[in-house]
Formats: structure tokens, C-alpha cells, sequence
């Protein structure tokens, strides 16, 4: 039974990996842009939030909402400033301007709040250990399902967003083929500009969540990148809803990894992710070198032969 | 059309000065210790385990296209294995030197798995694998997790031998790195790699080994990190799993390449100096010293790419260390022409280029 | 005053040369054929003209203004639009969404799903598959109408006959009819001789980057294009040689 309970605590997690993990997967399949700063970004936006929470004493939920479209400008502002001359020098260069741009986040943000661990916990309240008692020896926490339900709400609302309106479309067409975008009249500078101000955005929810379930310090955030990748890895073929899954496979192996002992936990996903990096490698023949696929995350694509 | 017979040279007198002078300072340096204290040799040592990394790094990423975020590994396995040596009864010296070695082989299994992967799947596939070789040393019960291990094996030598020790082996590895990497760069290798960094279909379609080229640089760059981080077990004397494989060492060797020139075989020779100066001035201030060399990197990635070297070579067409080629004509007496022909992309049309 | 100026234009690959000093004007509502061998410079100097390939020298003028500079999505927004070679739809999205993206951020007027699914009746079947799965016809069906979704004044068409059958080249050309006497300025490139000269007004022929023949539709005699195409003529052989 402790399986099954593990098992369920797990694939809760997964709705935190998802979260984490989709913003990576969008600006990947827009712009083929790995941000290796994607895990400061959202500790730095979790520290904003976590800023306005101890000054003003309103709710993270509320504080999140408010720090949503800043860390969007922020997103923006990446894409301007970094990714577009990155992406015209080559394909090194987002590589290295953004580590660089991770270290320089990580230590003043260092700087700014010292090496003290913190959490969001203290300021839910109830939620923070409020749980449905499922059987007696199951049990889910509330926080974990609100964390799961976020995740699939806002995959569902980029998956809306990407198929139902205008911009979502302009987004697909130009993830596809930006020169031929740019032909039917996509601005494609600008598409970019909102694929990464949304895909920062959702970091900063990731990191709102993982403040209210865990700690963060201001040098948590290559741990969520390589969190984000993996779970990408496992599950994305390609699509938002692959996140998901990766994200609950990492989650549940986790978890019941961490029954075995202290560093299980770990390295189990690890493990997991090495497998199946390799499966993918290996089954799929040498020529597919990329393992997280070009184009679009989140709609099922019937690719032309 | 009149007739101009062309040569191709790879030596011109400039670089035959340059490598005069390069010989001649390692003989200097050799010497150094005979003159000059612990004070000085200690402080050449750590700059030269500056120097193979930037030189490793830039292998990789400079001229075989592969940005590693996960260099450290080697570095960390490097003086783990030197250290579990010791403690297994093998003499100091030669547990560094077997275990860079032993560390440096981990590369042979781990490139024909890692190296299907491009570009940031690259990156951070090489950044999991190091955090999972931190863990897996963390198991060691010997490390006992993150309190730290001395090379209690160095106390057989007292401190003015071992300095003087550690500095001649690491002056050795890194010529010795030096060398190798120089003469990979001038073969057949070299030139496969830079053809791969460019355009790796186009390399493939006229015949270029691509995995063969890129395996042969991985697996020296890794060689070269485990020697380093083994020689910095040396003279740091104590393991400690979270400062070996720490991200910071990347953040180094980033800067130090990117900043030096990256793609050039001097560059980064000139950003370990730069770097060794900045961490001897600033690096008591912490957190600011980091923010700079993190900001640095970036600045350079976007604004000045080439780096420092790269940049003073392109515009000057000069090189010292050659690795190139040269066209010259017969007639006029010696006058080459540019080494490389670097056309704007933007001529080229595409729009979305600079 | 012509709809279109193009003056002096070079564009380059690398350090290959195009298009080289190319002089071409349209006028408004005026179909323009521009054939000329493989690798003589059309479609560059069409994907410059819409703004995907940056000239290397020279200007292009849009009824009457400078629009060298601008990116190719704001030439669309002025009323260029190109089809290019090998159709280059968008695979994963269906023929509507291809056709609904360039009708988002096109220019207003006659050309909307409805009128377009007048003129291509084929795709009223076709609206939801995914773009990639269609056949050779109905792409190339398309990706013209995706274009005409932004209602240009200059519409540039790059080779559409390529990879296509007899009877599906047939089938499309019967389809523009209304296209060809709408009173849009059309550039075609075309290989097949006979079926362009038969519906432009003046024809331009390219040899090396070069235009080496710009003539009346009417006028020009068949061993006049010819002769052009293939580098014949006196006045292409002096030039090329200069």
C-alpha cells in the first residue's frame, strides 16, 4: 500500500514538474532557444513574490498575480535584448548569454537576500499541511492537488490559447517556419517576444508553488531547470501534454526512489531520465539528434512525409 | 587571366617568433622555482589550472561547437579518483596522475551516448550527468557526504617539496595539454571540427567523420579537466565533492574562453591570465566579484563574441600560434593575404542576421 | 508611375551573386512573366522583393516609397505578399489555420475564406487536415490562396507548377482565371513558356542574376525568349562578359 501512496504523492508532484517544465518546452518549440537561466527566473520571480508577501502581507496567490505580467515584461525584455541578437550569431551564444545571465541572477539575488533558505509555507496558512484522508494510510495533501489542478489549468489554457485564437496561431505558424511567417505578415520578432514573456511568466507560477510546498535560496534554480528538462524529456514528444506526463514519470519515480534511501530520491529520476534519453537516442536511429522535437509544443501534428 | 602561382604556408615568421618565444617561457618557467618562494609558485600553479580548463573549454565549445555545462564532473572525478587512489596505499604523485587518467577514461563510454545530442540538450544533459556523478561520490562512504577529505598522502612531503612538486607536474600537464591540443587543431581533426562547428551537415556531406571528430575532442577535454581538478587536489589538499563539482567552474571556464576568444588558440590562454588577475584582486568581495564575471560572459557572448583575441585577430588579420592556413603569392614577396575571409552574414541576405 | 520599382538591386548568397543590378518595374495590374533557366536569380530576386532576402545594393520602391528596409511582414502590410517556391506551408496547422494566419495579419478587401473557397473549391473538403497530408495540387492551391488571404496589390508567384502533374497544372492555371483579370499586378516565374506568355502582359527574362530581355508580352517572338533564356543574345554576351 505504501507503493500506491507513493505512487499518488508522486504524480502530484508531477503537476510541479509540469508547471516548471512547460515554459522550457514552449520557448523551445518556438524559438529552439534553451534558456539555461530558466530555473533563476523563476526563483527570482518567487523571491518577488515572496518580497511582497513579507511587506504587504497579502496572500502569495494575490502577490502572484501581481508579479505575473512583470515577469512577462521580463520575458520580454530577454527576448529583445538577449535572444534577438543571440539567435542572429549563432547557436552558442543564447547558450552562453544565459548561463551568464543565470549566474548574474544568482548571485544578486544572493546579494540582495543572503544564503537563508525560505518558504512560502508559513504564509498559507492551513494549506500547507491540510490534507484529504483517503484511506488510512493515504492521504493527499491540499496544496499538492491545488499544485497538480494549476498545472493542468494553465496546460489546458496554453493549449486553448495556441489553437483557438489569433496570436496562438501566429505563435504556431511562426514555431514552424519564421521566414515564411514573416511572408504571410507575422511580425515574427513579436511572436517571439510573447512566446517568452508567457514562457517566463509561468516560471514565476512554478516557483510560487514550489516555495508553498518546499524552501528556496537564491541558488535553487538549476536545480528546477534540470527538473524542467528532464521531465520535458521524458514525456514531450514534442507536446505540452507530453510535459505533463514527464512530469508525473519523474515525480512517481521520485518518490518511490526515495523509499530506498535519503539521496533515492534523486537519483532515481536521474535514472529514469537517462533511460529514457537513451531509448531515445538509440531506438529512434542515429540521424534524430534532437531529442526535444522542433516545432510547436501541445497540439497533436500529423508531420507530411 | 595572368598567372600567380599560390602557396599555402601554415608558418609565417611571425608565428616561427611566437613559438621561439613560446619555448623559451616554458624554460623560464621551469627554472622559476629555483629563484622564487612558495609565495609565487603556488599562485603560477593555480594559473595554470586556470589555463588547461579555458583551453579544454574552448576545445569544446570554441571549435567543436559544443557548449559542456557539465565540465566540472571531470574536474570533480579527477581528484576523487586521485584522492581514493591515496587512500588506497598508491603514493600522492602517482595517485594524481592515475587518477586523472582514471577519471579522464569516463569520457570514453559516456561520448558515444552524450554526443548524439546538439546544442542546449547538450548543455544540459552534461550539467545532469555531473550532478549525478556529485551524488554518486557523495555515497562514497570514505567522502562521508560533504565534509571534506585531506590527501593526507601529500604529508609525506613537506610543504616546500610539494609546492615545488606541484608546481613543475602542473607547468608539465599543462604544456603538455598545450601541445596536444595545438597539434589536434593543426591536423586533419582540426580542421574536421571547425568544418563541423560551422555547418555539421554540410561537414558530414564532403566526408568529415563528424562523431569520430567530435568524440576525439570530448574525451581530451575531458582528460584535461580530471588532470586539472586532480593537480588542484594537490595543492588545495582537501576533497570536498560540493567545490569540485561545483557550477562555478563552468561559470569559469565560460568566462575565461568567451572573454579571452573563443575559437582562438590563444585566446584563452589570455583569458586564464585575465581571469587569474581579476580573481587575485577582486575575489575576496564575493558575490559582486561572481556578478561581474557573470555579466562579463554575457556581454561578451552578445556583444563581442570572438573575444578579446578573436576579436583583435579578426580586424588585424594577424595570428601568432598557427593553426590555420595562409595563401600567399609567389611574385610579390611574402605578402598574404587574410587568413580567413569572414563575410557578413548580412550580405549573404538573410534578413534575420545581423 | 509604376506600382513596383526595383533599382539597381544586388542580392548575394554568401559570396555568390544573385541578382546584379537589376532594373524591373510593374505596373498596377499588370502580369508580369519572369522566366529564365534554374539558378538565374528569380526567385532571389522575388524573395527580395517581399523581404525575406536582404539586397546586398540597389532599391525597391513600393508605389512610389523606399521599402528596402522594411521586414517582409511590413511589406505584406503594404500589400506585397509572395508565394513561394515549394509552397512552404505550415505542416502542422490545417489548411484553414494556414489560410486564417495570413487572413489575420494581412491587409482587409475582396479575399476572404469565402471568396477564396470560390476560386478553390477542392479545399472546401480539405479545411481541416493538417497542411502537410494534402496532395501536390492542393497545397500549391493553398499556399496561393494563403497569400491572396492578405489581399496584396502585388502578388509574387514562384514557380507554382513546380512538382506538379499535367492535369494539376491545368486545373490551377483554370482556377486563377479569376486572379488573372482581377486587376491585381501579378509577378510569375514560370518555367512552362507557352502557359505564362499566354496570360501575362510583358516578360522579363533573367540569365545569371542579370536581366537580359523585358519586352511586350505581344512582341516578343519565341526565338527572341529563347535565345535570351539560354544566353544567345549579342547584348547578354557582351554584358557578361564586362
Amino acid at each position: 500500500m505504501i507503493w500506491l501512496d507513493q505512487v499518488i504523492q508522486g504524480t502530484l508532484l508531477g503537476g510541479y514538474y509540469a508547471l516548471i517544465a512547460c515554459g522550457l518546452s514552449l520557448m523551445f518549440g518556438v524559438m529552439r532557444i534553451i534558456n539555461l537561466a530558466h530555473g533563476d527566473f523563476a526563483i527570482l520571480g518567487v523571491f518577488a513574490v515572496w518580497l511582497l508577501v513579507v511587506q504587504t502581507g497579502i496572500s502569495p496567490f494575490l502577490a502572484l498575480a501581481a508579479i505575473i505580467p512583470l515577469m512577462g515584461l521580463l520575458g520580454w525584455a530577454l527576448q529583445r535584448w538577449v535572444f534577438e541578437r543571440s539567435l542572429r550569431a549563432g547557436p552558442l551564444v543564447p547558450l552562453l548569454a544565459t548561463f551568464g545571465l543565470a549566474i548574474v541572477i544568482e548571485n544578486l539575488l544572493f546579494e540582495a537576500f543572503g544564503a537563508d533558505t525560505r518558504s512560502l509555507a508559513p504564509e498559507i496558512g492551513d494549506l500547507a499541511f491540510d490534507s484529504w484522508v483517503l484511506t488510512d494510510r493515504i492521504s493527499v495533501g491540499h496544496l499538492a492537488v491545488l499544485t497538480f489542478a494549476t498545472a493542468v489549468v494553465v496546460l489546458i489554457g496554453l493549449h486553448f490559447f495556441l489553437k483557438w485564437t489569433v496570436l496562438g496561431r501566429a505563435i504556431r505558424a511562426t514555431a514552424e517556419d519564421p521566414d515564411t511567417a514573416e511572408l504571410v505578415g507575422v511580425n515574427s520578432r513579436a511572436v517571439y517576444a510573447l512566446a517568452a514573456a508567457i514562457a517566463v511568466a509561468t516560471t514565476a507560477v512554478a516557483g510560487t508553488f514550489l516555495a508553498m510546498r518546499a524552501t528556496f535560496d537564491p541558488y535553487s534554480g538549476p536545480a528546477q531547470l534540470i527538473f524542467a528538462f528532464e521531465a520535458v524529456v521524458i514525456g514531450g514528444v514534442g507536446s505540452l501534454w507530453g510535459t505533463l506526463v514527464g512530469g508525473i514519470v519523474l515525480g512517481v519515480a521520485q518518490s518511490l526512489g526515495a523509499q530506498i534511501g535519503p539521496r533515492g530520491f534523486l537519483l532515481t529520476g536521474h535514472l529514469i531520465f537517462l533511460v529514457v534519453l537513451a531509448g531515445r537516442l538509440f531506438l529512434s536511429g542515429v540521424d534524430s539528434h534532437a531529442v526535444l522535437r522542433r516545432g510547436l509544443p501541445g497540439l497533436n501534428r500529423s508531420r507530411s512525409p | 587571366m595572368s598567372e600567380k602561382p599560390l602557396f599555402v604556408t601554415r608558418w609565417t615568421p611571425a608565428s616561427k617568433l611566437s613559438a621561439a618565444i613560446a619555448v623559451a617561457t616554458i624554460a623560464a618557467l621551469s627554472l622559476l622555482p629555483l629563484f622564487f618562494g612558495a609565495n609565487v609558485t603556488e599562485r603560477l600553479t593555480t594559473l595554470f589550472v586556470y589555463i588547461i580548463l579555458a583551453v579544454m573549454w574552448n576545445a569544446l565549445a570554441g571549435y567543436a561547437g559544443l557548449v559542456s555545462v557539465g565540465q566540472q564532473m571531470f574536474f570533480g572525478l579527477g581528484a576523487y579518483a586521485a584522492i581514493r587512489l591515496s587512500y588506497s596505499g598508491m603514493n600522492a604523485y602517482a595517485a594524481t596522475v592515475a587518477g586523472a587518467l582514471l577519471a579522464g577514461c569516463t569520457a570514453l563510454p559516456l561520448s558515444s551516448f552524450i554526443l548524439r545530442l546538439r546544442g542546449g540538450e547538450f548543455a544540459i544533459a552534461t550539467w545532469v550527468i555531473a550532478t549525478i556523478a556529485h551524488l554518486l561520490v557523495n555515497f562514497d562512504p570514505l567522502i562521508e557526504g560533504e565534509t571534506g577529505k585531506s590527501m593526507i598522502a601529500l604529508n609525506a612531503y613537506d610543504a616546500t617539496a610539494r609546492q615545488a612538486i606541484n608546481y613543475w607536474i602542473t607547468l608539465a600537464a599543462m604544456v603538455l595539454f598545450l601541445i596536444l591540443v595545438f597539434a589536434l587543431l593543426r591536423s586533419r581533426v582540426g580542421a574536421a571540427v571547425q568544418a563541423i562547428r560551422d555547418d555539421e551537415h554540410a561537414a558530414a556531406s564532403v566526408g568529415v567523420r563528424v562523431m569520430a571528430a567530435k568524440r576525439l575532442i570530448f574525451i581530451v577535454a575531458a582528460f584535461g579537466c580530471a588532470a586539472a581538478g586532480a593537480l588542484w587536489l594537490a595543492t588545495a589538499l582537501t576533497f570536498q565533492p560540493r567545490t569540485y563539482f561545483g557550477i562555478q567552474w563552468t561559470a569559469y571556464m565560460l568566462f575565461m574562453a568567451q572573454v579571452g576568444g573563443l575559437g582562438t588558440f590563444e585566446g584563452p590562454i589570455i583569458g586564464a591570465a585575465i581571469f587569474f588577475v581579476l580573481e587575485d584582486r577582486f575575489g575576496a568581495t564575493g558575490v559582486w566579484y561572481l556578478v561581474g564575471l557573470g555579466l562579463a560572459a554575457t556581454l561578451f557572448a552578445l556583444l563581442l563574441p570572438r573575444g578579446i583575441w578573436g576579436t583583435i585577430e579578426d580586424r588585424y588579420g594577424i595570428q601568432i600560434m598557427p593553426v590555420g592556413y595562409r595563401l600567399r603569392f609567389a611574385s610579390t614577396g611574402g605578402k598574404s593575404s587574410k587568413q580567413t575571409t569572414r563575410w557578413s552574414a548580412r550580405a549573404n541576405g538573410d534578413p534575420h542576421r545581423v | 508611375m509604376s506600382l513596383l520599382a526595383v533599382e539597381q538591386l544586388d542580392a548575394r548568397h554568401g559570396l555568390l551573386k544573385a541578382v546584379r543590378d537589376v532594373d524591373m518595374h510593374v505596373a498596377e495590374g499588370e502580369i508580369l512573366a519572369l522566366v529564365g533557366a534554374n539558378g538565374a536569380g528569380k526567385t532571389t530576386l522575388l524573395r527580395t522583393i517581399a523581404g525575406a532576402h536582404h539586397p546586398a545594393g540597389g532599391r525597391i520602391l513600393f508605389d512610389g516609397r523606399d521599402v528596402t528596409t522594411l521586414r517582409a511582414h511590413e511589406r505584406v502590410a503594404r500589400g506585397i505578399a509572395l508565394v513561394p517556391e515549394g509552397r512552404r506551408l505550415f505542416a502542422g496547422l490545417t489548411v484553414e489555420e494556414n489560410l486564417r494566419v495570413a487572413g489575420d495579419a494581412g491587409r482587409r478587401g475582396r479575399w476572404n475564406l469565402e471568396a477564396l473557397l470560390e476560386v478553390f473549391p477542392m479545399l472546401k473538403a480539405r479545411l481541416k487536415m493538417p497542411a502537410g497530408l494534402l496532395s501536390g495540387g492542393e497545397q500549391q492551391a493553398t499556399s496561393i490562396g494563403r497569400a491572396l488571404m492578405t489581399n496584396p496589390r502585388l502578388l509574387l508567384l514562384d514557380e507554382i507548377s513546380l512538382g506538379l502533374a499535367p492535369l494539376a497544372i491545368d486545373n490551377l492555371y483554370r482556377s486563377l482565371t479569376a486572379l488573372f483579370s482581377s486587376g491585381t499586378a501579378l509577378v510569375i516565374v514560370e518555367q512552362n513558356l507557352s502557359r505564362v506568355l499566354g496570360v501575362a502582359t510583358r516578360v522579363c527574362c533573367m540569365l545569371e542574376g542579370r536581366v537580359v530581355l523585358e519586352t511586350d508580352a505581344k512582341l516578343a517572338t519565341r526565338q527572341q525568349i529563347t535565345d535570351a533564356y539560354f544566353g544567345l543574345r549579342q547584348d547578354a554576351l557582351r554584358e557578361m562578359r564586362s
